[in-house]
């Protein structure tokens, strides 16, 4: 824990020195990635149609014909152990019960490390599963082993964190990046106030998905907040006590100037709440973000935090693995524009190759007794 | 244990109970029943993957081993790892040099880690504990500052060759590590340099008042240490292709436990390349072997656990044992 900390106070001093000699990029919030951003619009308008995009996907080499067959799954998730990857695990359980010629078997690292989640995932391939279904830890070095994984005729289906296009066959997205963004900042918005300062408890600057929603919630701000004020991001891995401590020295640092936190993780946004909380600061310290619902029950209960931003990951792990049954089906082909989901209905194909799982949920006090995950 | 603290028979040669071979007879018989229980896991396909996968580690793992000998520890392997890989990004990209010279500029920066560390270590007479866990942090933040959050991506495809490439069927980067493994083992086993090593690590006093250059030859190995997590990080690059300040994280504590499970004394002065070898191959293809006989990555982690504790347990009866005969 020590050493995440030391490391985490010389990346501090370090990137400070080098932030501050080319704070050029002011008004972008550290954090986010370089991608183009696409802000939705300020009022509830349904999202705009986003272009029709080709198929950008890959395909495996010379895959068995498993149509109506038996299949056996690999699921690898970032990290396993945490109540997120706990809950899309068992969304791929129920599909798998459901649906009766599959079985799938979550296995992978217990830190979200990309070099570990790379060789389970390549002694997978060599152990022989028909589909392997990921959550990639990093999106460009996770490629050459899906790859991998394709060329031997392994189907390869994402979710909840995409890898390159051309290394999966598809990619299940739990919502769009803007739609989050949107959520995230317009709640903050009227929990915090228009005109009050927040900070941002990440993961790692790096990671996928984390990256992504700071630059949509960014951009998003600037559009529908512009007096929302930005303070600073920090890293704090996908660590309960790192992100504590985190949270906590935001608290010290900033004192009365700070009156929202975002937690971009599952395990943030419970860490913050925490702090807060040990601040005695709920109702001063607005706390919003991604989090699962049992992990947030007593915060929300004791109305410390309002708002708990998320999609089910169940239904995630859910229609992940009914995509990858309809993949060695061959009844969805690259082209295809949706996908019979079970219970979930059909979904749609967005950007090329993915799908969509849906508008992101909101928990609350009203709603959060019903999840259970 | 009464049974241990008999002598052996005098027929039987005594490099039979040395540690080394205690492990490699254990990895047999674990390599035997793996490859019972999963048809996949002996062929030369599988064992030639895990090589490419292991040389990271095991690059580290030559110089830890001078290290530890020596009676030492370089803890800031992992996180220099992390620092040449994000140097090598960023003089290419950024700094827009060649790619093969960002290369060198990377070994360069990990070579350079390493002798900072071992400058420290013999000048300021920190001990090495102290001093190589301050870098893991300062190298490590200084990847992160430096990357400024950024990876580099699309490298040009010869540079993937050293971690994806073939060269006659074997992966690329095996070639290397074999080629360190030689060089490490000769120079351990065959030289004056090696002999430095032990006498440093059984007894360092004595070894300065046998007018031995302790402090060059420290600072020689640091330096190597860090210049070989330099060749990892380049090589972790080309499989991965990309770069991430986060890059190495833990590796310091897979290479010691490698070279601890080879039977080298974390006391000093008793170690061998050929056993740290034998533990890291047998860390790998344990990790693999379980894996592909359905056993889930945490339960793997506990028998890793297990294994390192046996050994440990293993070498401490054997030193008990060789103590007494001696």
């Amino acid at each position: 824990m020590k050493r995440t900390l030391l490391t985490t106070v010389a990346s501090a001093i370090f990137g400070l020195g080098l932030v501050s000699g080319g704070a050029s990029a002011a008004d972008k919030w550290n954090g986010g990635d370089d991608l183009p951003t696409s802000p939705l619009a300020c009022d509830a308008g349904p999202a705009p149609a986003a272009a029709a995009k080709p198929y950008d996907g890959g395909q495996p080499a010379g895959a068995a014909d498993k149509s109506g067959k038996p299949i056996t799954l690999v699921d690898v998730p970032k990290l396993i152990g945490i109540g997120y990857f706990n809950a899309t695990s068992k969304g791929m359980q129920d599909a798998a019960k459901e649906l009766g010629n599959v079985k799938v078997k979550t296995d992978g690292p217990t830190e979200a490390k990309i070099d570990e989640q790379i060789k389970f995932i390549d002694n997978y391939i060599t152990s022989g599963v028909d589909g392997v279904l990921f959550a990639a830890n990093d999106p460009v070095a996770i490629a050459p082993v899906l790859k991998k994984a394709l060329s031997k005729g392994i189907h390869v289906v994402g979710y909840d964190a995409n890898s390159s296009p051309d290394a999966r066959e598809w990619f299940i997205n739990q919502a769009q990046f803007n739609g989050i963004a949107k959520a995230m900042v317009d709640a903050m918005a009227k929990e915090a106030g228009e005109d009050k300062s927040f900070a941002i408890v990440t993961s790692t600057f790096t990671t996928p998905n984390q990256a992504r929603w700071i630059a949509e919630m960014s951009a998003y701000a600037a559009k529908c907040h512009p007096k929302l004020k930005w303070l600073e991001t920090v890293e704090a891995q996908e660590d309960n006590v790192l992100s504590f401590n985190q949270a906590t020295t935001l608290i010290n640092k900033y004192g009365d100037k700070l009156s929202g936190l975002f937690g971009m993780t599952s395990v943030a946004t419970p860490a913050s709440a925490e702090a807060v909380t040990k601040a005695k600061l709920c109702g001063k310290v607005a706390v919003v973000g991604l989090a699962t619902p049992n992990a947030m029950k007593p915060y929300v209960g004791t109305d410390c935090v309002k708002s708990v931003v998320l999609w089910n990951p169940v239904d995630l792990g859910y229609a992940a693995t009914f995509v990858m049954r309809a993949v060695a089906d061959g009844k969805l082909k690259a082209g295809g524009t949706s996908v019979d989901a079970g219970k979930l209905g059909k979904l749609n194909v967005v950007n090329g190759s993915e799908i969509l799982l849906g508008s992101p949920f909101i928990f609350s006090k009203d709603n959060i007794k019903d999840f259970d995950f | 244990m009464a049974a241990l603290a008999q002598t052996p028979p005098r027929t039987l040669p005594s490099w039979l109970f040395r540690h080394e071979t205690l492990v490699a007879a254990i990895l047999v018989v674990a390599l035997a029943g793996l490859g019972a229980l999963n048809e996949r896991f002996l062929t030369v396909d599988n064992l030639l993957n895990q090589g490419r996968l292991m040389t990271e580690v095991g690059l580290i793992a030559l110089p830890m081993t001078f290290v530890i000998v020596t009676g030492g520890i370089d803890l800031s392997v992992g996180a220099i790892v992390g620092l040449c890989a994000i140097m090598l990004g960023v003089s290419w990209k950024t700094l827009g040099l060649p790619l093969p010279l960002a290369i060198l500029v990377a070994l360069g920066v990990g070579a350079l880690a390493g002798f900072v560390n071992g400058w420290v270590i013999t000048r300021v007479k920190v001990p090495p504990l102290i001093m190589t866990i301050a870098t893991l942090a300062l190298y490590r933040g200084l990847a992160e500052g430096v990357s400024q959050a950024h990876s580099v991506r699309n490298y040009p495809e010869w540079f993937y060759f050293a971690g994806q490439g073939e060269l006659f069927g074997v992966p690329a980067q095996l070639w290397i590590l074999l080629g360190a493994i030689v060089v490490a083992g000769v120079a351990l086993d065959r030289t004056v340099f090696g002999r430095t090593l032990y006498a440093i690590g059984a007894n360092e006093t004595a070894a300065r008042f046998s007018g031995l250059p302790v402090d060059r030859t420290k600072l020689i190995v640091y330096t190597l240490s860090g210049l070989m997590a330099g060749v990892s990080g380049w090589i972790l690059v080309s499989r991965v292709t990309t770069t991430r300040s986060d890059m190495g994280i833990g590796y310091e504590l897979d290479v010691i436990a490698a070279v601890v499970l080879g039977g080298t004394s974390i006391f000093g002065g008793v170690g061998t390349i050929w056993g740290t070898v034998v533990g890291l191959v047998m860390i790998q293809l344990l990790k693999n072997g379980l894996a592909l006989t359905g056993v889930k990555g945490d339960a793997t982690i506990v028998v890793i656990g297990l294994v390192l504790i046996a050994s440990t347990l293993i070498a401490s009866s054997l030193q008990r044992r060789r103590d007494a005969g001696g």
